[in-house]
């Protein structure tokens, strides 16, 4: 298995792709840290990138890299491997890559510029967020034959994390306005990754400040030990769940 | 060496593979023919097992496929279009396949050799042409020495003499004692590689005999030409007897 | 004791008919002095460290400290009680008061007196600094006090007025008291020049004070930053509020109060630079609102307030309100979000300017929705309302926004 991921990995390094997210990362995040010298705009900036862009770019891209290795699997498939070992080591392959693409890009700088905790939880969240929609995208890729089906279904798993489960959250907080929903909202924030990252990444600015009672409740849940494991682990069920599901659906599927 | 026992497979309402009865036995080489649709992809791949039947056995060696992955040593498969990373070059993607199957240490790299691909070791596989990339397939192909061969129109795409090498090829490792199954449309190309001939027809299996009595049977000396009639005489006796 | 007979036998000989300087050292106790003076008399407190529990002063005495003299009320007594008319305290160094959860104690006490003028001492560690209940016509100047309690409940207020009239408070620094400057029913003071930093709750804190001017002061980074309730006719010029910042802090916090001024203040990086409910006909202008959360939360419970000349910079929301009936004026401020054209150059925008925020709105109507912060929904939604406006306060508009930042005094 490992065989197989440095060879995988050794592909997606040498595309121009990942070399040009690193470096489109890269650019941004330094022109950030050009530009304003209040490392707190420079983070609520980033923040913009790690919820919209790094999922973006992770959907796109692993549901293109699938399907144009698909005969690449299809080589494997005749040799005497596990379907299981090489579905994983793809996903393994893509999603460390482009990890290691966010970490140059964003992490790098940030570090450089000694973001803080801020600047630890923007990389934690951002890399968590990467193996998240690498896994949603694999799923994408394997419940349709089609290319642009598949894109098409990971576009919308992309959209309905950023904007259309919003929107329902937003309903429900209307809807319900007269009831304490502090508890409701956490749970319902649980399912939605991008929510969850943007809601733990807030919490370590100090605009959380400006978030009143529902802020300081999540701050008093998210603040403690319990809390940030607690959204890791949710983080990481959102990255294990999908893959697993595609996974199963990988050892089925005829090629 | 390899069998296939009532093996029905269907993509959703389309029924692909009906009720296929098939034995290959090793020193042998087989041509799998029929008219686009007729299965000859969907039997391979159920053979290596990209496509999972919905019924029946497949064996290799008296071993039910189902579940297992390591059968898959004895076979070594040329693909139709072979694509690879873009990024490995050719001798890292040799590479690869020899670092996946370490446990073959004595490799067979006459094909290489023939094709001269360790001029372009160095080549990324995206800068490749169609004819190099068959090379490298069908060099892949042989590579582990593998007991049965399944070579999915080899011959397409190669220039002549390339095409001559690898029929050359085929036909000592026939000699060898071991299993060759071959799809190919160039018939002319079959008529020297194969001794058996199966021929598929929307799913099922119309004819499996060898070459020998075939052409015998249709009072033909080239295979084409025999093909051709066998077809003819099938088509006759459906129109009577439906 | 002969020394300080001599002293008092040649001062008393010498002026009789003028008041005597009497000295307090380590031989001879304030309290003494006290005791010994006549009205207007000078006690001059040399350099030492006195213990000398509650001094209670009922008639008017200048106290003079030389530098270094320092009053310690050894973490049990309140220090001076004054009920006299007329009276200095100065350049005395006064710490450890005792702390009371009943009584107030204070460094200074003042009750039902008048004209004294407390200045350039020093207070560290007191509960109360300077408390005057029922006083009037006092002067406090150039006074620090300072103090590292760690809980609101561990002390007390800076520079404390109750029922008092015409004081003026002056360039005094305050520092880590619960309250930097409390009054309540105080009228007719000035504030000017103080500076009010890292106080548990509000850097200044008024209620029902009337005809007061706070000028040129500073509040910064205040636990609550600055409240003022019911009260009119107020006016607050130049002062800076700086850094209040927390989910309970404000720049400046109004509640009822009318008839006021506020203008020419810096409100910088505060969770929210002015919090208003139930204030009515008060005139803001020529402020700075810069970096703050909200930079002017307005309520509907407020009418007839006039914005004008302010600038808005870099605040994450310019303008919040829970109501869809707007009856305050908002006109020629200069807000850098405003993304119109001037077409005449006149320097007035040509197109209304909104400061109030779609989301902005949602979020004063439910507060969970604060949860949304910063996704893209938000994003889209604002840019949606500005180009249609259909749920912000049609009428809360600035109808004449200036194109340039005004020149503010800092």
């Amino acid at each position: 298995m490992t065989k197989i991921i440095r060879y995988v990995f050794y592909d997606l390094l040498r595309t121009r792709f990942v070399t040009a997210y690193t470096l489109f990362l890269w650019l941004i995040t330094f022109a950030l840290f050009q530009l304003d010298n209040d490392g707190g705009k420079v983070a609520v900036s980033l923040l913009n990138i790690v919820l919209m862009v790094v999922p973006m770019v992770s959907v796109v891209f692993t549901t293109i890299h699938f399907f144009n290795s698909y005969e690449f699997i299809e080589l494997m498939l005749a040799q005497p491997l596990a379907r299981r070992s090489i579905f994983l080591s793809e996903y393994l392959a893509v999603a460390s890559s482009l990890c290691l693409a966010f970490l140059v890009g964003v992490g790098l700088p940030a570090l450089v510029f000694s973001l803080g905790m801020v600047g630890m939880t923007l990389i934690l969240t951002g890399v968590l967020l990467t193996c998240v929609f690498t896994s949603l995208a694999f799923l994408a890729s394997v419940v349709t034959q089609d290319k642009a089906r598949a894109i098409g279904i990971a576009l919308l798993f992309w959209f309905f994390f950023s904007l259309i489960f919003d929107g329902l959250l937003l309903w429900v907080v209307y809807t319900f306005s007269d009831y304490p929903l502090e508890k409701v909202t956490l749970a319902l924030i649980a399912l939605n990754p991008v929510d969850l990252a943007r809601i733990v990444l807030l919490l370590q600015m100090d605009i959380s400040a400006l978030m009143g009672y529902t802020g300081a409740f999540y701050q008093d849940f998210f603040g403690s030990s319990m809390g940030m494991i607690f959204s890791i682990a949710v983080l990481l069920l959102w990255a294990i769940l999908p893959l697993a599901a595609a996974l199963t659906r990988f050892l089925k599927k005829d090629l | 060496m390899l069998s296939l026992s009532n093996v029905n497979k269907s993509f959703g309402k389309l029924a692909v593979l009906k009720d296929v009865s098939l034995t290959f036995e090793a020193g042998k080489s087989y041509a799998l023919i029929g008219p686009n649709g007729s299965g000859k992809t969907t039997l391979i791949k159920s053979v290596l097992g990209m496509v999972l039947p919905n019924t029946g056995v497949i064996s290799v060696n008296g071993k039910d496929i189902k579940g297992d992955d390591q059968y898959r040593k004895w076979i070594g498969y040329m693909p139709q279009i072979g694509r690879y990373p873009d990024n490995l070059t050719i001798g890292q993607l040799i590479d690869m396949m020899k670092n996946i199957r370490a446990e073959v240490t004595d490799v067979d790299e006459e094909l290489i050799d023939a094709f001269k691909l360790y001029k372009l070791y160095g080549k990324p596989m995206r800068t490749l042409s169609g004819g190099t990339r068959q090379k490298v397939s069908a060099a892949l192909a042989f590579l582990f020495k593998a007991p049965i061969l399944i070579l999915d129109e080899p011959t397409a795409g190669l220039d002549p003499i390339s095409s001559e090498l690898l029929k050359e090829k085929i036909l000592n490792e026939k000699r060898k004692g071991k299993l060759v199954i071959i799809t190919s449309h160039i018939l002319s190309d079959l008529d020297e590689l194969a001794t058996d001939l199966v021929y598929l027809f929307e799913g099922q299996v119309q004819y499996s005999n060898l070459v020998e009595v075939l052409k015998q049977e249709t009072g033909e000396s080239r295979l084409s030409k025999a093909i051709a009639t066998m077809i003819k005489q099938k088509e006759l006796l459906h129109s009577i007897a439906p | 004791m002969k020394a300080f007979l001599l002293v008092a036998v040649i001062f008393s000989c010498v002026c009789f008919s003028y008041a005597r300087v009497i000295k307090a050292d380590h031989a001879h106790s304030i309290q003494q002095a006290i005791q010994i003076a006549n009205p207007f008399d000078t006690i001059l407190v040399t350099k030492g460290v006195y213990k000398e529990g509650n001094l209670v002063v009922q008639k008017p005495i200048h106290f003079i400290g030389e530098d270094g003299a320092t009053l310690d009320g050894e973490n049990k007594y309140e220090i001076f009680t004054i009920h006299a008319q007329g009276g200095t305290i100065q350049n005395l160094i006064f710490r450890n008061t005792g702390i009371a959860s009943i009584n107030d104690l204070a460094a200074i006490k003042m009750l039902q007196s008048s004209k004294w003028n407390i200045s350039k001492n020093i207070f560290e560690n007191c509960f109360f600094g300077i408390y005057l209940a029922n006083s009037s016509h006092c002067w406090i100047e150039n006074n620090k006090l300072t103090s590292d309690a760690e809980a609101e409940h561990q002390i007390g207020n800076g520079i404390h007025l109750w029922k008092c009239e015409r004081v003026t408070i002056q360039n005094n620094w305050v520092k880590g008291h619960r309250d930097g400057i409390y009054f309540e029913f105080v009228t007719n003071s000035i504030i000017n020049g103080n500076h009010s930093e890292a106080n548990m709750r509000y850097g200044l804190h008024f209620m029902f004070s009337h005809s007061n001017e706070y000028r040129n002061n500073e509040f910064i980074n205040n636990g609550a930053g600055v409240a003022v309730m019911y009260t009119q006719k107020v006016k607050m010029i130049g002062n800076r509020f700086i850094h209040n910042w927390g989910s309970s802090a404000y720049g400046l916090l109004l509640k009822d109060i009318r008839d006021s001024e506020i203008s020419g203040n810096d409100f910088k990086e505060n969770s929210v630079g002015i919090f208003m409910e139930g204030s009515s006909r008060n005139h803001f202008s020529d402020n700075q609102f810069e970096a703050n959360g909200y930079a002017v939360r307005l309520q509907a419970s407020c009418d007839e307030n006039k914005f004008e000349r302010n600038n808005f910079k870099r605040n994450t929301f310019d303008m919040v309100t829970n109501g869809s009936l707007v009856l305050n004026q908002i006109k020629s401020n200069y807000w850098d979000r405003y993304d119109g054209y001037d077409l005449n150059h006149d320097a007035v925008g040509d197109v209304p300017y909104r400061p109030v925020s779609l989301y902005g709105t949602i979020v004063e109507r439910m507060p969970a929705a604060v949860m949304l912060w910063h996704s893209f929904l938000v994003f889209l939604l604002d840019r949606a309302e500005r180009a249609m406006p259909a749920i912000t306060p049609e009428n809360l508009k600035d109808d004449f926004p200036s194109m340039k930042p005004y020149a503010v005094a800092q």
